[in-house]
């Protein structure tokens, strides 16, 4: 277009309205990531002055108590909460940690199926999987057995589902970052393959595998919907003996935070919805000790090679 | 198994006769065999998941499936007393607050995207990263109950209230009033809900998109930077396009998320059909039905029978939904990625 012989005009003010838009533009980007880092400001900020004066030791040894909301606490639902994510790793370890290998060995068409229906499935609603073990597990039994169904199996079943996506995705990119030649020089020693991830991959990508279990709790353990299909909630422990000692009995209705925070947070008693916010300190830190413990111990390795 | 490169077990007796080779053990001749299987099957209850899923949950809603057939979808009255169950304003709720949910979530994703990829410091990317994260880390119910006693008092006295007030005169803004503002300011509403999914979907199209801007090669930017574009310029003229996509499928993840999320939108929606015929309203300040929220709502007080089984439709219309929206998305951020790595 720019033709020798024609002088080119320089577009003066052309030039200032493409650097005000520049600056315009650069600035809304700018303001809009502070934006979403004020709205977690804000939820922090709130849960904190809200929540923070109503924890004591009762809220963690008492059960609740609605004479005097003061008194009583949710030791029952934190035990639960604990009850459940154990029963999820159960199920989504195993399946998750085995998933992810295959991820990471298997090369080929099957295999990169298995890792989009990984994603397909990380993206279905927690309420589906929740009305889903509702009807394969809590209404059968409860057709047997009136009266029963709700119970922390069905609980734990349901956030161990919602694990297993999770769990395979980290484990894969992270077994991905151990050097290749460290596989190479195992397999060429003559070790098996099993031989090699369990001796060699496993071992040194041990910090990484415990960092995406961690993140796959914290994401499991704020989960409200699946539960309200599958556990009911109660207000006091349900354990039994075995052999003398107390254990928390599986088949019986459980209580989780989460649970509890909703309950506590729709009730109109204002000295509930108090204990609702403290529920939600509680919670809160535990998912972001999780999550944070997570981030810093694989800092450098995952977030920047991402 | 035959997708799995497994070395065979090399236990090969052919060589000289002196030389004794100790018998090759259970572990070495099979397992990797056994590796490969226990792996592969593994797997597989990926598959297994979503088949059971699926099975399931249109066998629990075969009663109303049976019954009902396509005026499920297409009715709008949900009545237990009389045993007819029409979702059409759930449908209708679910939308409508995704679709006010993308329109505040996007902007501010893309923003927020370009922000942490172009032209935030080094030092301040990872910290800033981090904290759009952990947006994703705070559990649904927590946002509901910031939502209840936070948002919702706020939005009433400074954003519904001053509206409801006011008194618009011509003829356009009273159009719009009538359309997007109609009804009693009194809290929980649409409005709520679509705020509230906003701040729920910002991390997730925030960390799709800010992966894709930075597989984007830094030549097209060199290029273009080296014909005298500006930075905006260069973003929104070469980069966008490149990524376009890709964005579309963060977008549609955002959506995905969206479209399920229960447990904040129940506790702000308002849980109540607007007060029109049809159930379904536009108007921002009316309270309303999310699918899910019509769920987890409606649940509790179920009868057996015919009542659960619409309820659990409701489920799988929502596994539906979902299931192509994520597989839509997924697909369009894969082939943008493959793309741009092509491009390199």
């Amino acid at each position: 277009m720019v033709n020798n012989t024609t002088t080119v005009k320089p577009h003066r003010s052309n030039v200032t309205q493409r650097k005000i838009a520049n600056r315009i533009m650069l600035t809304l980007c700018m303001l809009a990531s502070v934006a979403a880092v004020t709205v977690l400001g804000l939820v922090l900020f709130f849960l904190i002055s809200k929540g923070f004066s109503s924890i004591n030791v009762n809220f963690f040894t008492q059960l609740p108590n609605h004479v005097d909301e003061k008194a009583g606490g949710m030791s029952q639902s934190i035990y639960g909460t604990l009850v459940l994510l154990g029963l999820a790793s159960v199920i989504g370890l195993p399946l998750g940690i085995l998933g992810g290998i295959y991820q990471l060995e298997a090369k080929g068409k099957f295999a990169s199926a298995v890792r989009f229906f990984t994603d397909v499935l990380n993206g279905i609603p927690s309420i589906v999987i929740g009305i889903f073990v509702y009807a394969v597990w809590v209404a059968p039994i409860a057709k047997l057995h009136p009266g029963t169904g709700y119970s922390a199996f069905a609980g734990g079943f349901a956030l161990g589902i919602m694990m297993i996506p999770t769990i395979m995705r980290t484990t894969e990119e992270i077994l991905k970052l151990v050097p290749f030649s460290m596989r190479e020089a195992s397999l060429g020693l003559g070790a098996t393959r099993w031989r090699t991830m369990w001796s060699v991959v496993l071992p040194s990508a041990r910090g990484g595998v415990i960092t995406g279990i961690m993140l796959a709790l914290a994401r499991i353990a704020g989960e409200t919907a699946p539960l309200l299909f599958t556990i009911l909630g109660n207000e006091f422990f349900v354990t039994h003996k075995v052999y003398g000692i107390k254990v928390p009995t599986l088949t019986a209705p459980i209580d989780a935070l989460p649970l509890r925070i909703y309950n506590y947070a729709t009730a109109v008693d204002p000295e509930q919805q108090r204990m609702a916010w403290a529920g939600a300190v509680v919670l809160i830190t535990l998912i972001l000790v999780l999550s944070i413990a997570a981030r810093a111990a694989t800092r450098g390795k995952v977030l920047e090679e991402k | 198994m035959t997708t799995t490169p497994i070395n065979a077990p090399a236990a090969s007796p052919a060589s000289p006769k002196k030389l004794v080779f100790p018998k090759a053990s259970f572990s070495i001749l099979y397992g990797d065999r056994i590796y490969a299987a226990i792996t592969f099957l593994a797997s597989l209850s990926i598959f297994g998941i979503i088949v059971w899923l699926a099975v399931q949950l249109s066998q629990a809603s075969g009663a109303s499936i049976h019954k009902f057939g396509w005026s499920y979808i297409t009715q709008s009255n949900w009545d237990e007393t009389k045993d007819i169950y029409g979702i059409l304003p759930y449908i209708f709720g679910t939308l409508y607050s995704s679709f006010l949910a993308l329109l505040i979530a996007v902007p501010i994703s893309i923003g927020s995207a370009v922000f942490l990829s172009e032209l935030a410091p080094k030092w301040l990317r990872t910290p800033m990263t981090f904290l759009i994260e952990l947006l994703a880390a705070i559990p649904s119910v927590v946002y509901g109950l910031w939502g209840i006693f936070v948002m919702l008092p706020w939005l009433k006295t400074h954003v519904m209230n001053p509206i409801s007030h006011a008194h618009p005169h011509n003829k356009f803004a009273l159009w719009i009033f009538d359309v997007f503002f109609s009804g009693n300011p009194y809290g929980p509403s649409m409005l709520a809900a679509g705020l509230i999914l906003s701040i729920m979907v910002i991390p997730f199209i925030t960390a799709v998109t800010r992966d894709i801007l930075k597989a984007i090669p830094r030549s097209q930017r060199e290029g273009s930077y080296a014909l005298g574009a500006t930075q905006w310029e260069t973003i929104s003229q070469v980069v966008f396009p490149y990524a376009k996509s890709g964005i579309v499928g963060a977008v549609m993840l955002g959506l995905g998320r969206a479209l399920g999320e229960t447990m904040a939108v129940t506790m702000l929606i308002g849980n109540q059909s607007p007060g029109t015929p049809t159930g379904i309203s536009f108007s921002l300040f009316q309270p309303g039905y999310t699918m899910a929220s019509a769920l987890a709502n409606k649940f509790t007080e179920a009868a057996q029978g015919i009542n659960t089984s619409a309820l659990a439709e409701i489920g799988l219309v929502l596994f539906f939904v979902t299931i192509v929206v994520n597989m839509a998305a997924r697909l369009l951020v894969f082939y943008t990625a493959k793309d741009v790595a092509g491009g390199k």
